[in-house]
C-alpha cells in the first residue's frame, strides 16, 4: 500500500472519529455560550446512543431511532436545565449526576429489555444510516489524487456525518447572525443586561440547553447507528469529555471547534494506525501516549501557554434576579 | 420576599432537607427498579439484608465504606475551599503507583506495621502530587479546576495502563498488574472486630485496618477544618475569595495546599483495595470509587460525621447490590451507579428544591423559626 492511500485512509477515519466529538462539542457550545456549564455531554450522548439503538431495533427504523435518541437526550438536558436554571443548583454537580444516571440506566435498562448483557440487538441496514455515495464518485475513483479524495474522503459517509459538518456553519450563522444567537451570547456574558432588556434569561437558557440536547442526541445516534451497529455498554468512553476539551481548545467558537475536533479525531486515528509500528527517529510511541495527548494539549492550553481560553463570563453562575 | 433562602432551624437544615432529598433520590431509583420489572420494596429488603444480615455482609459493607470515606473526605476538603475536585479517581489511581513501588521494594523485608506507614505516605504523596498541577494551574493561571482534574483523570488512566502493561508487569505474566505482594504488603483483616459483636465466623471478607485509618483521617479532617488556622483560612476562602484576599490570605497557597490535602486523601483510598484486598495493583482497581466520593461528600454535607455515615450507606449499596444481582438478575451493580447519580442530583444540584416549600411550611407553623417575624415588622 503506498503512502498516499495510507494518508487517505487515515484522514477518512479522522473524519469518522471526529464526528461524535464535533456534534458533542457544538452541543456544549450552545449551552456554555448561554452561561450553563455542561459536564454532562458524556451522559447525554450515552443516553442518546442507547435510546436510538433501542428504538431503532424495536421500531425497525433508523429515523425513529434518531428521533427517540434526540428526545431522551433533550429530556436529560432539561433535567440539567431544571437543576441549574430553575433551581440555581451547581451546574457541575448536576452534569456529573446526569453522567452517572445515564451510565447506570443504559446498562440496567438494556439488560432488562434485551437480555444481552447491556447491549442492544445488532442493527441491520434499515435500522442504520447507510453511506451516501455522491454522484460520480465511482466514476472518478480511478482518477489519481482527486479520485480517491472525492470518492473516499468527501463521498461515502453516512448522512449524520454531513449533518455534523453542516452544523458548523449553521451554528456560526445562528450564533453570530441571528437575534437568538446575539441574545444567547449576551446571556452568557451578562444575563442582567439581557434581563433588563425584558428578555427572559431562564427561557433563553432553556432553549440553549434544548439545542445541546438535540446535538448530543444526534452524536449518540451516530455512535450507536453509524459507527457501531448497536449500543454497547459505556460506548462513549470519554468522548463527551474530549468534546469538552475541544470546546475549550476552540475557545467556544464553532469553526475552531471543528478544527479542534478534527485534530483530536486525527490523534485518535493516528494512534489506531500506529499501534505497534515504530516511527522514524522517535521509535515506538506507546498508544497510551497518543490517547492522553488531547487531554495533555487541553491542559497546556488551559494553562495559557498556547493562547488564552476565556470562557463566557457568566458561565457556571446561576442568574438571580435583583430583588 | 427579599431573601430567597431564609434561615431554617439547624435540625431542618442538616437533617430534614438532606433526608428529604435522599428520599426522593431513592423513590426515583425505585421507579427505575419498577421499570425493569422488579418489586422495589423487595429489592430494598434484599439490599439491606445482604449488607447487614450476616457478619460477612457487614464486613464487606465496611470494606467498601473505607474507600468511600477517603474519597468523600477528599471531595469535602476541596468543597470547603470552594473547589470541586472531580479528580479523586485519577489521584487515587496514581497513588496505586506509589503503593506499588513501596510494596514491591519492601514487602519481603518489612513487616506490615512498618510498611503500612510508608505506603500511606507514598499513596498520599502520589495523590497530592497528581493534584498539584491542576491546583497550581487554577491558582496561578486561572484554568478551571474541574476541567483540569477531569483531564488528569484521563491522563492518569493512560499513564497507569502504560506503567502496568509496559513497565511494572512481571515478565511473562498475562494480567496487567503487579506481582502479588508478600506478607509485608498485606494488611491484617479486622473481621474479628465484627465477630466480637456476636456474629458468626466470617470466612473471607477484605475488611482491614485501613478502615481505622479512614476513621482517623475523618477525625483529622474535622480537626483541620474547624480547629486550625489553616482550616479557618480554607473555609474563609471557600466562603468568599474576596474576603480571604482582603484578609491577606495567599490565594495560591490556600488553593495549592487544600488541593494537595484533597489529593492526599484521595490517594489514601488506594490502600484499601490494593494492600487490603487484592494484594496487588491492577488495572482499574479504583473502579469509580473516586466518583462515589462526590456523592458521599454531598450527602454528608462535607462534614466528616456525615461523610462516614454516607460512606457506610454507599458501602451498603455496593454490598447489598452485589447480593441483589444474584436474586434479581435484571438488577446489576450498575443500579448503584444510578442511585449514585440520583443522590448527586437531588442532594447536590437540586438541594434547594424543597427549601422554599419547607420554609413556607415552617413559617405557617411558627414565623419566628425562620426569622420572618423581623421581616414582618419592617414591612
Amino acid at each position: 500500500m503506498d503512502l498516499f492511500n495510507v494518508v487517505i485512509q487515515t484522514l477518512d477515519s479522522t473524519i469518522r472519529l471526529s464526528v461524535p466529538l464535533l456534534l458533542a462539542c457544538l452541543a456544549g457550545l450552545y449551552s456554555e455560550r448561554s452561561g450553563i456549564f455542561d459536564i454532562g455531554l458524556e451522559g447525554k450522548m450515552l443516553a442518546g446512543a442507547f435510546a436510538s439503538a433501542a428504538a431503532a431495533s424495536v421500531l425497525n427504523s433508523a429515523w425513529l431511532g434518531l428521533s427517540v435518541g434526540i428526545l431522551v437526550s433533550v429530556a436529560l438536558a432539561l433535567v440539567h436545565g431544571f437543576a441549574s436554571i430553575t433551581h440555581r443548583g451547581n451546574q457541575i454537580v448536576s452534569g456529573v449526576a446526569i453522567n452517572f444516571v445515564a451510565a447506570g440506566s443504559t446498562v440496567i435498562l438494556g439488560q432488562a429489555w434485551f437480555q444481552q448483557g447491556g447491549r442492544t440487538p445488532a442493527l441491520t441496514p434499515p435500522e442504520r444510516f447507510d453511506a451516501i455515495t455522491f454522484p460520480g464518485a465511482d466514476a472518478v475513483a480511478g482518477v489519481p489524487v482527486v479520485g480517491p479524495i472525492y470518492a473516499q474522503l468527501i463521498s461515502g459517509h453516512s448522512l449524520l456525518v454531513y449533518v455534523a459538518f453542516l452544523a458548523v456553519p449553521f451554528t456560526w450563522w445562528v450564533l453570530f447572525r441571528t437575534r437568538f444567537g446575539l441574545r444567547l451570547r449576551a446571556v452568557g456574558e451578562n444575563p442582567a443586561a439581557v434581563d433588563t432588556a425584558g428578555i427572559s434569561v431562564a427561557w433563553l437558557r432553556y432553549r440553549a440547553v434544548i439545542c445541546t440536547g438535540i446535538l448530543t442526541g444526534i452524536a449518540g445516534a451516530y455512535l450507536a447507528m453509524v459507527q457501531n451497529a448497536g449500543f454497547v455498554k459505556d460506548m462513549t468512553a470519554g468522548k463527551g469529555y474530549i468534546a469538552l476539551a475541544a470546546l475549550i481548545f476552540a475557545k467556544w467558537k464553532p469553526v475552531n471547534a471543528m478544527f479542534a475536533c478534527l485534530l483530536f479525531g486525527f490523534l485518535d486515528a493516528l494512534s489506531i494506525r500506529l499501534q505497534g509500528t515504530p516511527l522514524p527517529i522517535i521509535g515506538r510511541v506507546p498508544a497510551q501516549f497518543m490517547q492522553a495527548l488531547p487531554y495533555v494539549l487541553t491542559v497546556i492550553l488551559l494553562a495559557g501557554f498556547i493562547g488564552k481560553a476565556i470562557p463566557p463570563k457568566a458561565g457556571g453562575v446561576p442568574y438571580v434576579k435583583e430583588r | 420576599m427579599s431573601t430567597p433562602y431564609a434561615k431554617l432551624p439547624a435540625w431542618a437544615d442538616y437533617g430534614l432537607i438532606p433526608l428529604l432529598n435522599l428520599a426522593v433520590a431513592f423513590v426515583v431509583a425505585g421507579l427505575v427498579v419498577l421499570l425493569v420489572g422488579e418489586n422495589p420494596f423487595r429489592a430494598a429488603v434484599i439490599l439491606v439484608e445482604g449488607a447487614f444480615g450476616r457478619g460477612q455482609g457487614i464486613a464487606y459493607t465496611l470494606f467498601y465504606a473505607t474507600t468511600f470515606i477517603f474519597s468523600g473526605l477528599s471531595v469535602a476538603v476541596a468543597i470547603h475551599c470552594g473547589l470541586f475536585n472531580i479528580g479523586g479517581e485519577g489521584q487515587g489511581y496514581i497513588a496505586g503507583l506509589g503503593i506499588a513501588i513501596v510494596c514491591l521494594a519492601f514487602d519481603h523485608v518489612l513487616p506490615w506495621y512498618l510498611l503500612f506507614p510508608i505506603a500511606i505516605v507514598a499513596a498520599a504523596l502520589f495523590g497530592a502530587l497528581w493534584a498539584l498541577i491542576p491546583a497550581w494551574l487554577q491558582a496561578r493561571r486561572g484554568s478551571h479546576i474541574v476541567i483540569t482534574t477531569i483531564m488528569f483523570n484521563f491522563i492518569a488512566a493512560s499513564l497507569m495502563v502504560y506503567m502496568l502493561v509496559d513497565v511494572i508487569k512481571p515478565v511473562g505474566a498475562m494480567a496487567p498488574q503487579t506481582r502479588n505482594f508478600a506478607a509485608g504488603g498485606q494488611l491484617p483483616k479486622l473481621n474479628w472486630l465484627i465477630e466480637l459483636f456476636g456474629f458468626s465466623h466470617i470466612r473471607s471478607a477484605p475488611f482491614n485496618v485501613s478502615f481505622l485509618l479512614a476513621l482517623v483521617m475523618a477525625w483529622l479532617v474535622w480537626l483541620l477544618i474547624w480547629r486550625t488556622r489553616l482550616g479557618y483560612e480554607i473555609r474563609t476562602y471557600g466562603f468568599s475569595p474576596k474576603a480571604a484576599r482582603y484578609a491577606g490570605i495567599s490565594e495560591t497557597r490556600i488553593i495549592v495546599v487544600t488541593m494537595m490535602i484533597s489529593g492526599a486523601l484521595a490517594g489514601m483510598m488506594a490502600l484499601n483495595p490494593t494492600m487490603g484486598d487484592q494484594h496487588n495493583v491492577a488495572l482499574d482497581f479504583v473502579s469509580g470509587a473516586g466518583f462515589v466520593g462526590i456523592a458521599v461528600a454531598l450527602m454528608g454535607r462535607s462534614h466528616p460525621v456525615g461523610i462516614v455515615l454516607a460512606a457506610i450507606l454507599f458501602g451498603l449499596l455496593y454490598q447489598g447490590g452485589a447480593e441483589l444481582s444474584f436474586e434479581m438478575p435484571n438488577i446489576s451493580r450498575d443500579m448503584i451507579v444510578i442511585i449514585q447519580g440520583l443522590v448527586i442530583l437531588f442532594a447536590g444540584a437540586l438541594e434547594h428544591m424543597f427549601r422554599p416549600s419547607i420554609q413556607t411550611l415552617f413559617a405557617s407553623i411558627n414565623p419566628k423559626s425562620v426569622g420572618m417575624a423581623e421581616a414582618g415588622k419592617e414591612a
